[in-house]
């Protein structure tokens, strides 16, 4: 069987040994995302700092392998980077599993444009980014 | 060999050639790669005799039915209710006026629920089991919530069949009017003791439904000799075509239960004021039905017998007997349902590789299997799963196709592992 390009070692990798996930201590928001489809649900907690960028994000994942690689990747990639950032990450994320090609500064996160070509697994990698989206938003509404 | 109801695994190879050049879709890629097809229990494929007569249909002999007085409608209504006779062979019903056509089997159980449904009294009770399709499960649960019945469930046991001493235990109260089981698990591949849950059903006062949406692929139905009082079927996967399922019942239970639709067909005379209702089956029939798939669903039966379920019996136990000792072979793999009595549907999960996972990974090879919880969540629950994958064969399927299944997911597991 050919090595999958969608099951990069990156994604296995995140997904068999997470670096971000669990609790965080002091944490200031938490959020949460499933899909009652597949029965994939992604818990975040993040903190905030002065400036209103994440300080620091902890998943607790359970889910296929697309999921947790991608709400471990998300966790990394987002750290220290403001709202604004983060939504054109978001943006940029779906663009590339939609088109299968990724926009310029996506760097790991296009392991999951192959995903393109199975369509049914897109909400798989997107899930954790909406449930971030929508706790920051939440926590902006307040 | 003289038995010709016999057939041997070389004849079985043999007529496995011809019957896989009947399915076009089989010579498809994916991915570049061949199609290996393992959900069947899901949607079976279509051999070209139900793809033709239903282009052949609407080339040369299609109109409405019922209703025109010209050459063309006559002979497509006599198409179409030629079908309702098949049907009736096939099912081994009494009288063709109890073969009632409906879009699938989860419309049957509706107008059931719906019809049969409005003559239960509260208290009365529905009994399902733990392993219904939402089908078999939801249009119950809607009718408590409408009427007050009641709605019971009778477990399964470990192994996945149905545990026959609770069963006997929730009849035992006499207030059971219904016992709506399914026939063959589309999960776990159990297949009930129908003729037993039928006289144990019987002897408590309550009539009987069976869910043969799985079954009817696989084993002959002969509904006189189970003794049931419903029974539903879905075209779609018996290699006809979607749009169309059957509802079978007594006559005398269908004559004492109220439409379920109105409109065009169902009825016999209309005013203002009130309408009467056309005899059965047309009474459950309303508006234009869904002739072309109706004819459709002749073809792939006619199909079907012209193979004879002798072979398929043959093909599908050997093949689910190889499949259960190539998957057992796979590290981590566990198959899911083990009941004595099963077909070949096979449930199995792999160490902590998520289904999902494991489905991209095998269709990436070509492989198409299905992955979640199978429109059976409260048995996902009873079974301690949130998903499993599931494999599940048709008469097309090769044994040479498991094996490459087999393989692959030994590699997959490699990649996690
Ligand atoms: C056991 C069982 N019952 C009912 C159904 C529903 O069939 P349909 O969707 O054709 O109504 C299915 C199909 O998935 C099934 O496997």
């Amino acid at each position: 069987m050919a090595q999958d390009d969608l099951y990069r070692t990156v994604v296995l990798e995140r997904a068999r040994a997470p670096r971000y996930s669990g609790p965080l201590a002091g944490a200031q928001m938490r959020g949460e995302g499933s899909n009652p489809l597949c029965g994939d649900r992604v818990r975040l907690q993040a903190s905030v700092d002065a400036q209103g960028r994440v300080a620091a994000l902890r998943h607790e994942t359970r889910g296929c392998a697309i999921c947790a690689a991608s709400a471990d990747l998300m966790a990394e990639r987002v750290t220290g980077q403001d709202r604004a950032r983060i939504s054109q990450l978001h943006a940029d994320l779906a663009t590339a599993v939609e088109t299968g090609m990724a926009p310029e500064g996506l760097d790991e996160l296009s392991a999951f444009a192959p995903l393109h070509r199975h369509r049914s697994r897109i909400r798989c990698a997107m899930l954790p980014w909406s449930a971030l989206v929508e706790m920051l938003n939440d926590d902006k509404d307040r | 060999m003289m038995d010709q109801t016999v057939a041997s695994p070389a004849d079985i190879a043999g007529s496995l050639r011809h019957i896989r050049a009947d399915f076009p879709i089989l010579s498809q890629k994916v991915h570049g790669k061949d199609l290996v097809f393992l959900d069947s229990a899901a949607s079976a494929q279509k051999p070209r005799q139900v793809i033709d007569a239903m282009a052949d249909t609407m080339r040369t002999q299609y109109a409405n039915i019922h209703r025109g007085l010209y050459w063309m409608s006559e002979r497509t209504t006599e198409a179409y209710e030629a079908v309702r006779d098949q049907v009736a062979a096939f099912l081994g019903a009494g009288a063709r006026e109890e073969i009632v056509f409906t879009r699938n089997s989860t419309e049957a159980i509706n107008l059931v629920a719906h019809s049969f449904g409005s003559l239960l009294k509260p208290g009365q009770v529905v009994l399902v089991s733990e392993m219904e399709h939402h089908a078999n499960l939801v249009p119950w649960q809607m009718l408590r919530d409408r009427t007050g019945i009641e709605l019971r469930v009778t477990p399964i046991t470990d192994d996945g069949a149905l545990d026959m001493d609770a069963l006997a235990r929730n009849l035992s109260d006499g207030r059971v009017a219904l016992v709506a089981i399914t026939h063959m698990s589309n999960v776990l591949g159990t297949i009930t003791d129908a003729r037993a849950i039928a006289d144990m059903a019987h002897a408590a006062g309550a009539k009987v439904l069976f869910d043969g949406s799985q079954l009817a692929v696989h084993r002959r139905v002969d509904v006189r000799a189970l003794d049931a009082d419903f029974y539903v079927v879905t075209g779609h996967k018996l290699y006809g075509p979607t749009g169309i399922g059957v509802l079978w019942a007594r006559r005398e239970i269908l004559e004492a239960m109220p439409p379920f639709l109105g409109g065009g067909d169902m009825i016999s005379t209309v005013s203002f004021e009130r309408s009467t209702w056309a005899s059965v089956p047309h009474k459950f029939e309303a508006g234009t039905p869904a002739i072309i798939e109706t004819i459709g669903l002749g073809a792939a039966l006619a199909y079907i017998e012209s193979i004879g379920f002798d072979a398929i019996g043959a093909h599908e136990e050997a093949l689910t007997a190889h499949a259960l000792k190539a998957l057992g072979n796979v590290s981590g793999l566990k198959v899911i349902g083990t009941a004595p009595d099963r077909g070949g549907v096979i449930s199995f999960t792999m160490d902590d590789v998520h289904p999902h996972d494991i489905a991209t990974l095998l269709d990436r090879n070509g492989i198409a299997v299905r992955a979640g919880h199978h429109c059976a969540e409260p048995l996902m629950r009873r079974l301690g799963v949130s998903a499993t994958a599931r494999a599940s064969f048709g008469i097309y399927t090769t044994p040479e196709e498991i094996d490459f299944l087999a393989a692959t997911l030994e590699q997959i597991r490699g990649f996690f592992v």
